[in-house]
């Protein structure tokens, strides 16, 4: 890469695409996560005004269920090539106190996603799944009353601990792309710096430099 | 059905206490099943009082009519036939709410007062605060609240709450005509149990007993039966009833600690930018300016 022949210094990171179909997950998630919670602890029912009130709040949360749930299996079969973890990923995570603590120099070499979003990637195709069946089990007056009533209580308290990992996950997954600077704009204008990438991502970053594929 | 806001013991989806300033006599039905004709007048009195009318069903080989409790059968005669001691009995049981002391339905419903346990034991369903989850479905161990395919709220015995308010006996008591219904004080009702309990065991019922289930702390509709032992040949009334452990878990434990990790998870993020601080990728402003 010669610097006088450098055509751009910004590196494409997302299509325009893949941040729209990242962005309707987005949504439809915190919709669901305050619609979700509302319902979950009575301190978070004032959530329900969002949505126009209780019931509102119950018939439309398994119907944005259901977008997400689609919106996220498209995210989910372009990503998932990258998300298979390697070596350096577990030594990567051993190292996690290098990882907060900003020392990344220390850290092996990350390609185009480190171990921590592809175990959140992981996570997700866990949870997301698992929370649209329990969902469709407890969705009421639809499904619900097809299933015998232990698998509903089941299916309820499943669908609980999903959504509490999930975002718990999610929350992780914010913060992260507000503690690492610029990662806002991959997802937002498509792009990231050249710094960025190689300091986060070098393996990904020689590749892309190399004209390979990303 | 709000006429004794005063005598709230418990409300759903509330972490502060309920108006609970007075405290009104536990009351509670007795259902005697060994004196019971299965004549149902209890059923269309329900249905009197409460302005309700089953939808005309069809016969399925059994007097049992509706086949279940709906939206607005609030209680049924289950009729089922066994064979103890060498003979045929008929065991006819009024179903409907047992008004629990610990009610699984109050405990499971996410919508601040749908559903309230006055002081006086009787468990009671708002409509108007109902949206419709179903929850209490699956948080009551009897099976008993009902789906209104109407309007998507849920409905139940109300142990006619508005005629207790104003010192009226339930509407199916007045109407049984062999006193195998009582309603009174829930202290006067063990007693009167107690006396049936004995006869029975005189006449050689000796497993008569009485069926007030400690498991949900007791009900406010209780039995007498002939067969205490084997409450399941009564068309399966649970032997030992309980909210389930799963919606203990759910809707115990899990709710206050999921809820304060995930506001910790947030918390510990703000805590680690204003302390550690951001990532930056140094020679962002270089490049940016090159």
């Amino acid at each position: 890469m010669s610097e006088t022949t450098r055509p751009s210094l910004l590196l494409p990171r997302y299509s325009a695409g893949q941040r729209l179909n990242h962005w309707i997950t987005a949504i439809t998630f915190l919709l669901l996560t305050f619609s979700g919670l509302a319902l979950f602890h009575p301190s978070l029912f004032w959530f329900t005004q969002f949505f126009g009130g209780g019931t509102w709040t119950r018939i439309l949360h398994p119907y944005i269920g259901v977008v997400m749930f689609v919106s996220f299996s498209l995210l989910a079969l372009q990503f998932w090539r990258h998300n298979l973890l390697s070596r350096n990923d577990v030594q990567w995570l051993r190292q996690i106190r290098d990882v907060v603590q900003n020392h990344e120099e220390r850290l092996p070499e990350v390609d185009r996603y480190n171990a921590g979003q592809k175990l959140l990637f992981w996570v997700m195709i866990v949870t997301i799944p698992t929370l649209l069946i329990t969902g469709v089990v407890i969705w009421r007056p639809w499904f619900a009353s097809y299933f015998a009533i232990d698998t509903v209580r089941i299916a309820a308290l499943a669908h609980a601990i999903c959504a509490f990992v999930m975002i718990s996950g999610i929350i992780v997954h914010i913060y992260a792309a507000l503690w690492v600077k610029g990662t806002i704009g991959a997802m937002v204008r498509g792009t990231v710096t050249r710094a960025w990438a190689a300091k986060h991502h070098p393996g990904w970053y020689r590749r892309v430099i190399r004209g390979e594929d990303h | 059905m709000a006429l004794q806001s005063l005598d709230i013991l418990r409300r759903s989806a509330t972490t502060t206490p309920t108006p609970q300033q007075r405290q009104t006599t536990e009351v509670a039905k007795l259902i005697d099943v060994t004196k019971c004709i299965g004549c149902k007048a209890c059923q269309s009195a329900c249905q009197e009082w409460n302005d309700l009318r089953e939808e005309i069903g069809i016969n399925e080989g059994s007097y049992q009519n509706p086949h279940d409790l709906t939206a607005n059968s609030w209680t049924l005669m289950r009729f089922a036939e066994t064979e103890q001691n060498g003979t045929l009995e008929w065991l006819i049981r009024k179903d409907g709410c047992m008004h629990c002391a610990d009610p699984g339905c109050l405990k499971a419903c996410p919508s601040p007062g749908a559903i309230v346990q006055y002081s006086n034991g009787i468990v009671d369903f708002h409509e108007e605060h109902c949206i419709g989850c179903g929850y209490c479905i699956a948080g009551c161990p009897f099976d008993i609240p009902r789906l209104s395919k109407k309007d998507s709220k849920v409905y139940k015995c109300t142990l006619c709450s508005d005629r207790v308010a104003v010192g009226l006996e339930p509407a199916c008591i007045k109407a049984c005509p062999t006193q195998a219904l009582v309603f009174g004080s829930k202290e006067d009702m063990i007693e009167h149990a107690n006396d049936r309990i004995t006869d029975l065991k005189e006449r050689g019922f000796e497993n008569a007993g009485l069926y007030d289930p400690s498991g949900v702390g007791g009900t406010h509709v209780m039995y007498v039966l002939h067969h205490a032992d084997q409450p399941q040949l009564y068309n399966d009334l649970p032997k030992d009833p309980t909210i389930s452990p799963v919606v203990s878990v759910w809707k115990g434990i899990m709710k206050p600690l999921a809820t304060a990790a995930m506001a910790l998870t947030a918390l510990a993020g703000f805590f680690h930018y204003v302390t550690v601080g951001p990532n930056e990728a140094e020679g962002d402003d270089e490049e940016h300016s090159a």
